[in-house]
């Protein structure tokens, strides 16, 4: 009992990072319609952004923040630069981009830092908790990942600019037509995402340590929960993401599944999610009316 | 009084390569009440959607004195132009309350704000007593007076109303059409009316346009084309 009650522990806390993952995925999803690849490699960037601030001797909470502003000006910039002048172009080319963008920032990030595996060091260290329940870094990480979520809610559910944002991804049009920059709120949109997938990038760094190809699982899981909870409900991609999490690792008492399978577990997840509930478990099914 | 609001030159619009208005030329005259009749396709819908920047024009738009042709949808929503939609427009997920405060998104005065909300309330008593029900699920007549206070939280000084009656009971629409004068008559607010149901809009307009396939066909007080049996056989079929 106290191994699945410890394993379900872990779950959440790697959960809280593909709960972030899968709403940076929602966020973005919201805005343009389309699923963007490349935010793994977005947050992989970010952390490596965080890892040259430590390693040029800025203390870690420091870095933390700065690490969480830069990747909003990254996000808002990739916006901008390659994404809005997309608006009107085919599904395809939006495709091409975001694997131009995954392959960019994938290969850069090995140019710049190269390719060999880094230690990424927690701020929480990695003391055992409450006997060898949860270790100290992972209850750090599930209080980090609350947080976010938290301010994330407060922020649109309270605040002019996140009703506007709402707004926006409901209906572009009359947000238009109220005088809202739809454009802007694209890119705050953008910006929001890259933090939060920074925030995720060094909470899990210390974890799965740092190199170029570190996001990769995370984000299928992350794509995984996104699915699973539904594109349409920043909601659900936090259920689903936590949820992920939680079965990712009880799988591992499952006869014959193990821990290899475990990958296999939440795109089969996938599957049969959208077999059943092609909206997701919280998405809306949207009727269009001909 | 008969300062010059708002006017096309040779206004011309397009979806994509199609020409849906052929150079038409109008004026709307401050704290009045413009009427564009014309049955169906007539390019109704798509002369409220150049004005507010929604479609590709050519021609001239001069509103407030400014040229404002080419100019995006959102800055003509801040310039003043507060255009309630074909459909209405509703944010249907969010409360009523949340509509409202939509409208007021490019004002900063939030005394103002919360007064205006006040004052739509008045208007609309219906809306006060939901205002924390989600937004889709009122009735349609509801969603239309919403549309309308989210419009006036604007601050207009041009309103665009796209059929306000479209899809209504008749005693909504009378409802509606009391607001509508009400706020004319109390708060001078200038509005520009597309509608198909032509005895409505002309009991309230002040000028009236008879626009057929792209093209007006006649202009003139909107009192003497009510009084007009053959224009009305014509082209209102009432």
């Amino acid at each position: 009992m106290e191994l699945v009650l410890s394993q379900i522990l872990a779950g959440l806390s790697t959960g809280g990072i593909y709960a972030c993952m899968a709403l940076a995925i929602v966020m973005i999803y919201q805005a343009i319609d389309h699923l963007n690849f490349a935010q793994g490699e977005m947050a992989m960037f970010s952390t490596f952004i965080a890892w040259q601030l430590l390693h040029w001797g800025l203390p870690y909470w420091l870095a933390f923040f700065l690490t969480i502003g830069i990747s909003f000006v990254g996000g808002v910039l990739i916006e901008r630069i390659v994404f809005k002048p997309l608006k009107n172009a085919p599904v395809l080319s939006h495709i091409v981009v975001f694997i131009a963008l995954f392959a960019i920032l994938n290969s850069g990030a090995g140019f710049i830092w190269d390719f060999t595996i880094k230690s990424f060091p927690t701020p929480f260290g990695t003391t055992p908790l409450f006997g060898t329940l949860i270790s100290s870094h992972d209850a750090g990480m599930i209080s980090v990942t609350i947080i976010v979520l938290l301010l994330l809610y407060a922020f649109f559910r309270y605040t002019r600019v996140g009703l506007a944002m709402r707004a926006t991804a409901a209906n572009p049009e009359s947000a238009r037509l109220v005088g809202i920059r739809v454009g802007w709120m694209i890119a705050l949109g953008w910006g929001m995402a890259a933090a939060i997938g920074a925030v995720a990038g060094m909470m899990i760094a210390p974890v799965v340590f740092l190199e170029p190809n570190m996001m990769i699982s995370i984000l299928l899981y992350g794509f995984a929960g996104a699915v699973v909870g539904g594109l349409t409900s920043p909601f659900g991609a936090v259920i689903g993401g936590f949820s992920i999490g939680i079965i990712e690792n009880l799988s591992g008492f499952i006869p014959y599944v193990g821990r290899e399978l475990k990958l296999t577990i939440a795109l089969a997840l996938i599957v049969a999610v959208l077999t059943v509930r092609p909206s997701g478990l919280f998405g809306r099914v949207i009727v269009t009316r001909v | 009084m008969s300062e010059i609001l708002l006017s096309a030159r040779h206004l011309c619009a397009f979806y994509g390569a199609t020409r849906v208005l052929h150079g038409i030329d109008f004026d709307i005259v401050e704290g009045s009440v413009t009427a564009f009749l014309g049955a169906n396709g007539a390019g109704k819908t798509s002369t409220l959607r150049a004005l507010s920047g929604m479609i590709e024009t050519t021609g001239e738009i001069r509103f407030g004195g400014q040229a404002v042709a080419g100019k995006t949808t959102e800055e003509l929503a801040r310039l003043g132009i507060a255009h309630v939609p074909e459909g209405r427009g509703t944010f249907s997920r969010m409360t009523i309350e949340e509509n409202l405060q939509l409208g007021a998104m490019s004002r900063k005065d939030r005394a103002g704000i919360a007064a205006d909300i006040e004052r739509v309330d008045g208007y609309f008593p219906r809306l006060r007593e939901r205002a924390h029900q989600q937004a889709g699920t009122m009735s349609g007549g509801e969603q239309q007076m919403l549309a309308i206070g989210r419009a006036l939280m604007m601050r207009p000084k041009l309103m665009l109303l796209d059929e306000p009656s479209f899809g209504l009971a008749p005693l909504m629409v009378d409802e509606v059409y009391a607001i509508l004068r009400k706020l004319k008559e109390d708060e001078g607010v200038s509005m520009l009316l597309v509608e198909q149901n032509a005895a409505a809009a002309l009991a309230l307009a002040d000028q009236a346009y008879l626009i057929e396939t792209g093209e007006i066909v006649m202009s003139g007080l909107a009192q003497e084309i009510g009084r007009d049996e053959n224009i009305r056989r014509a082209y209102l079929g009432y």
